[in-house]
Parts: C-alpha cells; sequence; structure tokens
C-alpha cells in the first residue's frame, strides 16, 4: 500500500526520518517494500525571479536575466512561451540533475545533469524548467501540467530550493501489509501504528457535518443477502455541483496513483484511501423508486460497468439494485446507468461491508477487478464503514459541492462498533514469550494502541476497538506487545522445560534413502519432476484406452493441460527428462527418481488416494544396454538382502523382445526394458534408452532383512567349465535353475559365452557356464565332482533335452 | 695352476663387458658358478687329483677364485638389471597432464542432499521424521490450521483441487494435524515433502519442498523458538550465523514470525546476495495457534507449541548459489552432477 508521508503526518506527529520509520515499522510487523523521494531524481533546482527578458530576434527564443539568489543573477537562453520579466521559475543551476524530455516536451527520456549550454550564440548558465521536467504533474502542483514554465508563487525567495514549495521532498512508503491487519490497509490504519510506535496521539480527522431538513420521503435501504452485506450505509446530498476538487486532494490521489476525476468521485476515492473503506456515489437522478435493494442476481442477469463492459452473471454476485434494475456490482464497480455526470445534481453516497470471499469470487469469475474490490478481499471493517460516511459528508461541506440531506439508512446485522471488552492473564501473555515484560511496559504498549488497558494484579483488561477483529486471546495480546516492546528482547533458549526424544529417521526413511545413496553409487542421478502429468504422457506410452494407468485423478484447476493428471507412473516423466538432456547434448547418462504415483479408487475422488512410492531409473547412450540396467536392479536388490528374478514380458512402450518383469519372491513388483523405438522416435532420442520401473512399497516388507555372514570355505572351491547345446528358445535361466536344483553344493553359476552359427545344428544355440562347487565337511575329489556333474548333465537331457558340445 | 685361476678371471672379466641383459648374465653367471658344469665347479672336482701338499693351497685359490666372482657377478648384474628397469621405465613414460579415468558416480538430488542435512541438525535434537501425504483433504490443509473459510490462501488461485473436499496440499503444515491427533506430548516431529501452489513464474514452481517443524510440550515459548533456529542457521549456514525475528503472519501460528539470517556471504556487511540489509529472509515461525492445538484434541492450557517452515528450494538455492528454481526439476545433468555436498 502507498503511503505518503505527508499524508500520514496529517494524522501523527513524526519527527523521526523516514529511514529511522522505515526501520520502526519493518521491526513492528510492517515491511517497506520500496521507500523513495517523490523528487528523488532531481536536485539543484531553484526559484528564479526573471528581471529582464528579450526576445532573440528570427528566434522563438528569449534571453533572460534570472535573480537566482546567493547563485546571482545568471544568462539564461529559454524557449518557452510564457517567460516573461517578473515571473518566478523553477531555476536549473548547472549541476543541476532533471528529467530530460522528448521533442514534445512530455515523454520523459531520463535523467539529466545540466551543463552549460549554448543557443544561437548565446550562452545560457541554467534552465528555466517545465512541470514535466521536475516530475510533477497538474494534480500534484496546479500550473504544472502547462507545456512551458510552471510558474511558481511571485513572492517565492529567489534562490530558494523549490523542492519543498513543489512536494517533491515528500516521501512514499510501499507498506506491505499482512493479511491479519487489513484495519491497517489505509493511511488511518497506519497512522494509529506509528503514533503506536512512537507513542504520540493521533489526530482524527474531522467528521462533522450538518444536515438540513431536506429528506428524500420514501427512501428505503433493503438488504436482502445480510450474509453477503452485512452492513450497507446509503445518505443523499443535494444541490450537487459537479467540478474540479482542490489542489491538496488532487495531489494527495495523485501521490496513492489515483487520477483525478470530479470533486464528488474524487471524495469516495480520497476516503477509501483516508480509512480503507471503498465508497460509491449514485446519481439519484439515475435511481428508479427511491430505494436500494442489496440482492444476489438473477442466473443470467446482466450489468454494463462504469467502464462500459458487460457482464453476465449468476446467482453467486451480488448486486446493489434500485427498484427496477441493477446499479452497481457490488463492491467491484458501479453501474454505468447509474454514473455520475458533470450534470449530476444529486448523489447518493454508499459505504457498504460486503463479504469478502464473496467478493473475491465475482472478481475471479468475471476477471474483473478495482481498488475497491482489492479493497473488500482483504477484508473492510465495520467501523470504518460508520465513519467514512461521516467523512465523506464533512467532505461534501468542506470543499462547497453539496447539501447533507437527513435521509440516512443505515441496514446493519446488529455488529457494534463499539470497543469491546477483553481480560487477559499478564502470566500467560509472558508464558507465551518466554520474557517477563515490564507491567509498565504492556501498559504502554496497549495504550499507545488504543487498547485502554488496566492492570489488577495479573489481570490485563483491555477494551479492544471494533477495527481490531483480530484480536481474539491471549496470544494475540502478547504478538501485539512483543512486536512494539521488540523482537531482540526475545532471549536464545533451548527448550529447557522440553522433555527428551528419541530423534531420526525410521526404519523405512533410512531403507529408502539406502536405496537412493545405492543408485548413486552405481553412476545414476537423482531427479525430482513434478507429481502431475500430462494426457499426452499417456499416449506416449501407447497405452490402449482401457489400461489402468490412464485412470489417472485429474486437477480441476491445473496450470495448463500438461501438468493437468497425476502421475499414475513416473516412466514419462523420467523418458521426458532423458529427452531434454539429449537435445541439450547430454547423450549418455543414468538417472532415477524416487516418488509417489497416485491411484485412486474411484474417480471422481471421494477418499484419499493410495501413494505408492515408486522408483524409476533411466538409463540412456551407447554403452547402456538391457543387462547394464538389469545390473542396477540386481544392486538394488541387494540394497535391501533380496533376490529378483526375471520373465520376459510385453509393455505396450517396451521393446517386444528386451523387456522383462522384476518378481521378488514370486510378486511381481515391476518391470524393465529398452524403450521402444516407436517412444524413442516420437522423443527423437538419439540413442537407446532403457526404463525400470518398481513398486518400492512391495520391498518394505523386506526391510528388516540383514545381510547374513557365511563363514569362509575350509577347502577349496572346485569348478567346472560346461558347454551346452539346446534348443534356441531355452532361457538361461532355465538352465541355471536346473542345475541349481541338482545339486546343493553348487555355489555359483556363470555364463561366460554364447554361440548360434554353423559349428552347431540350425535352431539351436550354444551356452558355456562355469559352475563352482563349495565343499562342506571335506575337499571334493575329481569323481566326487564328476558326479556332480554327470547328474547335472541328465537332469539337463532329461528336462531341458540339452546336450554337452561335443 | 695359478695362472689357470688367473685366465678364468680374466675370461669372466672381459665376458662380462659383453652382457646386454639379465638372462645372458644368468645364462654366462651359470658357465662358471654351476656346481656340475661350471667352470669353476669343475675346478673343485680336480681336487682330488691334486697332490695332498698342494691342495691346501689349490683350494684356497679356488675358493677365492669363487668368490671373487659369486660378488662380481653380483655387481655385474645389477649394474644390468639397473639399466634394464631404467629402460622399462622410460618405456613407460607417461603424460600425467592427460585426463583423468572418470569415476562413474551419481548423487542425490541437491533438495533431497540440503532436505537430509537439515534432517541431520533437527534429528540431533530429538527431532522424528514424518512424511504425510501429497494429497490432503480441506480439513486437514485449512480448516483445522484456521485458515477460515473465506481467507484468501484458500482460493483457487493458489490451491490445486481434485475434487471439491481433496487438494494437494499447500504447506506441509497439514502433517501437523495428523501428527497432533496421532500423538500426544512431548512432540517433535520434522514433515519434509512436496507441497503445489497454482503458481507458475521466473520465481515460482507449480510444486517445491517444504520442512516443517513442530515441538509441542509444557513451556514452550518464543524464546525455545529463537534458541532452536539459531543453533539451527549456526549447523546450516556457518558458526558466525545469527537470527533475526520479525512479525508477521500465519493463521497457524500466533504470535507469528519471520526469520532472517545474517548474511553469510558479507556477514551482515550487506552485498548482492541479501540486497545490501545484512539480513536473507529463511523462514516463517510462530507459537503454534492455540485454536490449532484445541482441533487436534491437545488441551492448550497445559501444552504449547513452535512450529517453523522452511522452504528447502529456497535454502538449497541460497547455499550453492542455484540462481534459478525452474533447474531444479529439469533434470539436466550439466545441473545435476554440479552439486555434490
Amino acid at each position: 500500500m502507498l503511503v505518503p508521508l505527508s499524508w500520514l503526518k496529517d494524522y501523527v506527529d513524526i519527527d523521526i526520518t523516514p529511514d529511522e520509520l522505515e526501520e520502526k515499522l519493518f521491526s513492528s510487523g510492517f515491511e517497506v517494500e520500496e521507500k523513495y523521494e517523490v523528487g528523488k531524481d532531481i536536485s539543484g533546482v531553484v526559484a528564479g525571479l526573471v528581471e529582464e527578458c528579450e526576445g532573440i530576434p528570427d528566434t522563438h527564443l528569449h534571453l533572460c536575466k534570472v535573480n537566482a539568489g546567493e547563485q546571482g543573477v545568471l544568462q539564461i537562453c529559454c524557449g518557452a512561451d510564457n517567460v516573461r520579466a517578473g515571473g518566478v521559475y523553477p531555476l536549473a543551476l548547472i549541476g543541476a540533475t532533471v528529467y530530460m524530455t522528448a521533442k514534445d516536451h512530455k515523454t520523459v527520456e531520463g535523467v539529466m545533469t545540466l551543463k552549460k549550454g549554448k543557443l544561437r550564440g548565446y550562452e545560457s548558465f541554467g534552465m528555466l524548467c517545465s512541470g514535466v521536467e521536475l516530475g510533477v504533474t497538474e494534480n500534484m502542483y496546479p500550473g504544472a501540467g502547462y507545456n512551458g514554465l510552471l510558474e511558481l508563487p511571485s513572492d517565492m525567495v529567489p534562490g530558494t530550493d523549490v523542492k519543498k514549495e513543489l512536494g517533491l521532498d515528500d516521501w512514499i512508503f510501499d507498506i506491505a501489509i499482512t493479511a491479519n491487519r487489513p484495519d491497517c490497509q489505509s493511511i488511518i490504519g497506519i497512522a494509529r501504528e506509528v503514533a503506536a510506535i512512537l507513542g504520540k496521539e493521533i489526530k482524527f480527522p474531522a467528521i462533522d457535518y450538518t444536515e438540513t431538513e431536506v429528506k428524500k420521503e420514501g427512501f428505503s435501504v433493503e438488504v436482502l443477502a445480510p450474509k453477503l452485506c452485512p452492513r450497507y450505509i446509503g445518505h443523499y446530498v443535494y444541490d450537487v455541483t459537479i467540478g474540479e476538487s482542490p489542489a491538496w486532494m488532487k495531489r494527495r490521489l495523485a501521490l496513492v496513483g489515483i487520477d483525478s476525476i470530479s470533486n464528488i468521485v474524487d471524495i469516495t476515492n480520497f476516503v477509501m484511501k483516508e480509512f480503507g473503506q471503498p465508497m460509491h456515489a449514485f446519481d439519484y437522478e439515475y435511481l428508479e423508486g427511491d430505494g436500494i435493494v442489496v440482492r444476489c442476481a438473477n442466473n443470467g442477469e446482466k450489468i454494463v460497468t462504469l467502464d462500459e463492459q458487460e457482464y453476465e452473471l449468476n446467482e453467486n454476485n451480488l448486486l446493489i439494485c434500485d427498484k427496477k434494475k441493477a446499479v452497481a456490482l457490488a463492491g467491484v464497480m458501479g453501474g454505468l446507468n447509474s454514473e455520475i455526470r458533470d450534470t449530476t445534481n444529486q448523489v447518493l453516497f454508499e459505504s457498504a461491508k460486503f463479504a469478502r470471499d464473496n467478493i473475491r469470487k465475482t472478481g475471479r469469475a468475471l476477471g474483473k477487478h478495482s481498488d475497491a474490490s482489492a479493497r473488500y478481499e482483504k477484508g473492510v471493517d465495520e467501523y470504518s464503514t460508520f465513519f467514512a460516511m461521516k467523512r465523506a459528508l464533512h467532505l461534501v461541506e468542506e470543499l462547497g459541492c453539496g447539501k447533507v440531506s437527513s435521509t440516512h439508512c443505515d441496514v446493519n446485522t446488529g455488529n457494534s462498533i463499539e470497543p469491546s471488552p477483553m481480560t487477559v492473564s499478564i502470566k500467560k501473555v509472558n508464558d507465551v514469550l518466554g520474557i517477563t515484560v515490564p507491567d509498565e511496559e504492556i501498559l504502554r504498549i496497549m495504550k499507545g494502541l488504543g487498547f485502554d488497558p488496566e492492570i489488577n494484579g495479573d489481570e490485563l483488561k483491555l477494551m479492544i476497538p471494533a477495527y481490531r477483529e483480530d484480536m481474539e486471546s491471549y496470544p494475540d495480546v502478547a504478538e501485539e506487545v512483543i512486536r512494539l516492546y521488540g523482537y531482540d528482547k526475545v532471549v536464545p533458549e533451548f527448550m529447557p522445560a522440553a522433555k527428551v526424544t528419541m530423534g531420526g529417521l525410521s526404519l523405512k526413511q533410512k531403507r529408502e534413502l539406502k536405496l537412493k545413496n545405492a543408485l548413486c553409487e552405481a553412476g545414476a542421478y537423482e531427479c525430482i519432476h513434478y507429481s502431475f502429468f500430462s494426457p499426452s504422457d499417456l499416449d506416449l506410452l501407447r497405452l490402449p484406452e482401457d489400461d489402468g494407468l490412464r485412470h489417472a485423478i485429474k486437477l480441476i484447476n491445473p496450470i495448463n493441460e500438461d501438468l493437468s493428471l497425476m502421475r499414475t507412473t513416473l516412466a514419462p516423466s523420467m523418458l521426458n527428462a532423458i529427452s531434454r538432456n539429449q537435445k541439450k547434448g547430454n547423450l549418455s547418462g543414468r538417472l532415477f527418481e524416487m516418488g509417489s504415483i497416485f491411484l485412486a479408487d474411484e474417480l471422481p475422488l471421494k477418499d484419499y488416494p493410495k501413494e505408492r512410492p515408486t522408483l524409476c531409473i533411466g538409463i540412456f547412450g551407447e554403452n547402456e544396454n538391457f543387462f547394464t540396467l538389469k545390473g542396477m536392479a540386481d544392486h538394488v536388490a541387494k540394497t535391501v538382502c533380496v533376490e529378483f528374478e526375471y520373465e520376459p514380458a510385453v509393455k505396450t512402450f517396451l521393446h517386444p523382445y528386451q523387456t522383462a518383469v522384476i518378481k521378488c519372491n514370486g510378486e511381481e513388483i515391476g518391470y524393465l526394458g529398452k524403450t521402444a523405438y516407436e517412444v524413442c522416435d516420437s522423443l527423437d532420442l538419439r540413442t537407446d534408452a532403457y526404463i525400470l520401473e518398481i513398486n518400492v512399497e512391495a520391498l518394505e516388507k523386506y526391510y528388516e532383512n540383514k545381510p547374513v555372514f557365511v563363514p569362509l570355505p575350509k577347502f577349496p572351491m572346485e569348478s567346472r567349465d560346461l558347454a551346452l547345446v539346446m534348443d534356441k528358445n531355452i532361457t538361461c535361466g532355465q538352465v541355471e535353475k536346473v542345475i541349481r536344483d541338482s545339486c546343493r553344493y553348487v555355489d555359483s553359476i556363470k555364463l561366460f559365452d554364447k554361440y548360434e552359427g554353423g559349428q552347431i545344428r540350425k535352431g539351436s544355440k550354444s551356452m558355456a557356464f562355469t559352475v563352482d562347487f563349495r565343499p562342506a565337511d571335506e575337499a571334493f575329489d575329481s569323481e566326487t565332482i564328476d558326479r556332480f556333474v554327470n547328474k547335472i548333465l541328465k537332469n539337463l537331457k532329461n528336462s531341458l533335452d540339452i546336450d554337452l558340445r561335443s | 695352476m695359478n695362472e689357470r685361476l688367473e685366465n678364468i678371471r680374466q675370461e669372466i672379466i672381459e665376458g662380462a663387458k659383453e652382457l646386454s641383459n639379465s638372462k645372458s648374465a644368468y645364462e654366462f653367471r651359470k658357465k662358471f658358478t654351476d656346481s656340475k658344469t661350471g667352470k669353476i665347479g669343475l675346478l673343485m672336482k680336480e681336487m682330488k687329483n691334486i697332490r695332498p701338499e698342494e691342495r691346501a693351497g689349490f683350494g684356497k685359490g679356488v675358493n677365492e677364485l669363487k668368490e671373487w666372482a659369486l660378488d662380481y657377478f653380483a655387481k655385474v648384474e645389477e649394474k644390468i638389471k639397473k639399466a634394464e628397469l631404467e629402460k622399462r621405465y622410460e618405456s613407460e613414460k607417461i603424460d600425467v597432464t592427460e585426463p583423468s579415468t572418470e569415476i562413474k558416480k551419481g548423487n542425490l538430488h541437491p533438495i533431497t542432499q540440503m532436505r537430509n542435512q537439515l534432517i541431520d541438525v533437527f534429528a540431533g535434537m530429538g527431532f522424528e521424521i514424518y512424511e504425510g501425504s501429497e494429497v490432503e483433504n480441506d480439513y486437514y490443509n485449512f480448516t483445522a490450521l484456521n485458515t477460515p473459510k473465506d481467507h484468501p490462501a484458500r482460493d483457487m488461485q493458489d490451491t490445486f483441487y481434485l475434487s471439491p473436499e481433496y487438494l494437494l496440499r499447500t504447506q506441509t503444515s497439514a502433517g501437523q494435524i495428523h501428527v497432533m491427533e496421532n500423538k500426544k506430548p512431548p512432540i517433535k516431529i520434522l514433515s519434509p515433502g512436496k507441497v503445489f501452489r497454482s503458481d507458475d513464474d521466473a520465481t515460482h514452481s507449480p510444486m517445491f519442498t517444504q520442512m516443517e517443524g513442530l515441538v509441542v510440550d509444557e513451556k514452550i515459548t518464543l524464546c525455545d523458538l529463537k534458541g532452536m533456529l539459531d543453533v539451527f542457521v549456526k549447523k546450516i549456514y556457518g558458526e558466525g550465523t545469527t537470527t533475526r525475528l520479525r512479525p508477521s503472519y500465519f493463521p497457524f501460528t500466533e504470535p507469528s514470525v519471520e526469520v532472517d539470517c545474517s548474511c553469510f556471504e558479507c556477514g551482515g556487511k550487506g552485498c548482492r546476495l541479501c540486497k545490501q540489509t545484512g539480513w536473507i529472509e529463511i523462514l516463517g515461525a510462530g507459537i503454534v495457534n492455540k485454536k490449532v492445538l484445541e482441533n487436534c484434541g491437545i488441551d492448550s492450557e497445559k501444552y504449547s507449541g513452535l512450529a517453523f517452515g522452511i522452504g528447502i528450494e529456497r535454502t538449497a538455492m541460497l547455499k550453492y548459489g542455484i540462481n534459478n528454481i525452474k533447474l531444479l526439476f529439469e533434470s539436466d545433468l550439466r545441473v545435476l552432477s554440479q552439486i555434490d555436498d
């Protein structure tokens, strides 16, 4: 919120520098996001009295002798059409900084430093300035809008710096207001805080006015939606003369970024900034039926707002209506049909409180926002609603732009605007803080905030002003005390009263971290991807329409279609990550992600969905193949002390002959495989990519598993190489299983060679294994090993028709 | 006789000059010293043919020759071996400035690394880790956390909804409620996890990571919060780091504070990182709103609590100087491989 220091000073004496004020606001909970002097770019400009002024022949220029006080009398060349002897103008001395303008003399093009100039052979020791060159608009200083020199008062002493006269020495504070303090969304609100901080009295603006005898007979206000409009105050003003606002009001509005429109409209805007209460003024002539009705719109009802936009409404939008038609979109914008015109001579002022969420929803739904709606969304209190109307009526009188009738309607739901009593225990307040704040300090702080405190023993009695809707109980009091007493007085302690607790990771958390670390050891980098993905990601996987993975939870309000579904698989995010890497020139790598997939029993969601922790690995590059990825899978298995089995499988997005499901103790827990070429093509992949997904939740039951130490063999291992010939469809796994089942002394079986081709019969292949035998109680002699081998060969022949290669 | 010995000696000396490698040296030595076939060995066998009175002299001469020869051969062989090694070393000369062989090792995501560091600090203080769910219902995410129905934070603009009732949690504080409903004080919980807000621009990501801390016990005060956070910033940003509390607002804490730490880049003097203020905003915290405790069935007269919420991305970005939050979710190997702390 923009707060001009000069405006603030109307309500509270500020005897500290802007820097000090910023610091104090900051430490009491009001962060100043930006602070600047209005004339921050202007320096070295003084009042200059033109003593002589003569036209330079054949030019539009004048050669002037300008009295600059202590700077002496300077020769200045001036091209403005309004320069004349006897005039006092801003004079930028050599070395001064002012705004540089384009040829139109209006568009600011930057800041310039004045140098001695020479125009048409005449030296100029400075420059007489226009408003634009000083950054002063008509609304900030009357006459500043003229496209020529800005005229200063003729009695201004030559040589005086002009910044004070032009208000350029004023400061603007842009203050961030937290959501619990809507009462500070106003100049008065900030003034109250500053008064409390500085220990000063607040000077409340005048709200008195005189009601005339005139009455609008039969005028009424009816609120049909009291929950959405807990208070509505209307006041009829007549004999209105629409005209310009006084300079002081225009200037105030200009400093907070509001254009002056007319006296009546300016009053509503001024009060909104001053009290934080949005107001509206209707041209009474265009209100039909002498009355206001506050109601919800009918579905399909339309309104045209002040800015000539038409909106179609529904029953959720609140309307201000006369007896026949809608005249304003409540809290957002007035209707075009009843706007203030130059000819308006009777006005109905509105000061109302509307429910903040309703205003917000209407604004969002219609895409329509205004200063008023922004203010209502933050919350308006009825204290302000009440006083703002009085202030507006006072200003009508002060500006002499109308007469205040005695037609005043105040429809409310019984909320009081009087302070309400609250009693808290001082001990409890101090217990929240952990320090003991002296009673006199508590009294000082509470008094400064206008809480009218009294202390009786441990009892602190307060009267809470109606605008402090955030004050509910002792923690709120504690917060008020400490923010004004100073957070720097909080003494660091380390929970001296707390009980000892056991901290650290649970077994599940430890195992998951171990898994991640194991994958890092295996050369993989961890990724984190969004929990949502795109419907096109499911198409990327070439999934059939009825595939379970398509049963994804939809976001009602996604940022866009690409982030609109909760993930049911981590594979697409991984494939996309590989694709992105390749596009950036990373042509090989190993990535993994541990994240949740979201599985719903029922859509739309009726209960919490299942969030299943899942591991996804993606590897790519020339050195990778199915078995490097399988190696990583086995590494995962070893990390949780289990073994995986692999069986050929088919997935729509994977290679038909290089895909396997992963099983653990017979339970299917995942898959791995080479990415199908169709998928690679649609991702523009330049190398092969391999992908794996494992349901980590299925591994949780093994988290208690520990590595078991096997004593080293007492006798040396014996090994035999077996070259076998078999049907080419027999798998390595099948052969290994037969070998292992044939002899209990078999320790490890390693495939070391494969062959398919001319030397063996067609339709067959050869595989060669090294089989290790682990002796138990005594060393094996070669006859024993031969016996084992014969049994193995016999079983291989019987079950799979496998022969020893001759 | 002496002449013969002298000849052998000369033969050895001359012959040794021709030797070029250890294999020929070995053969050459064998030619003289082999006990059966060597020239010196054969001399020993002649002993029995020597007249007894000359035997002692002969034996002495042969022995002296043998000792001399062994010593001589040893010296010769050592020289040859040395020369050979020199040659070998030279032939194996490498350019040590050539690139090293890369060790293929990955690393954890910067967010996970930061998360682990934070967990380490707080686990040491007795915090357990609770990971809540990413999908929450309205009650746990808002209502129980004292966020009234008309609070701006509840608006569709900020929250992703999955149904009128279910949503993606906007803060890990939602986990507080689950913990407090199921566990009675003393509670010390750290709750890290993904959270979601409907923001997507240069500095916001629709998903990011928070870590919520919660302590509920008897007599927990603002002083405890300050003391605990002082320890935290020292462990994460260095011993010289201090904290500053300033008033703020969160619906679920009262009083609420923003916590700044002294700039670890410049030590508080003012620099670009801290925008010349000497302070860096790191987290929001406060005393748990007693309504929140009551919503969970905890006696707010007896117990009080403190809570804090840290943005892990921001913490990591500050610590490692990562300049764009989006980089953390793009999985670019050139980014991921840089941070291994």
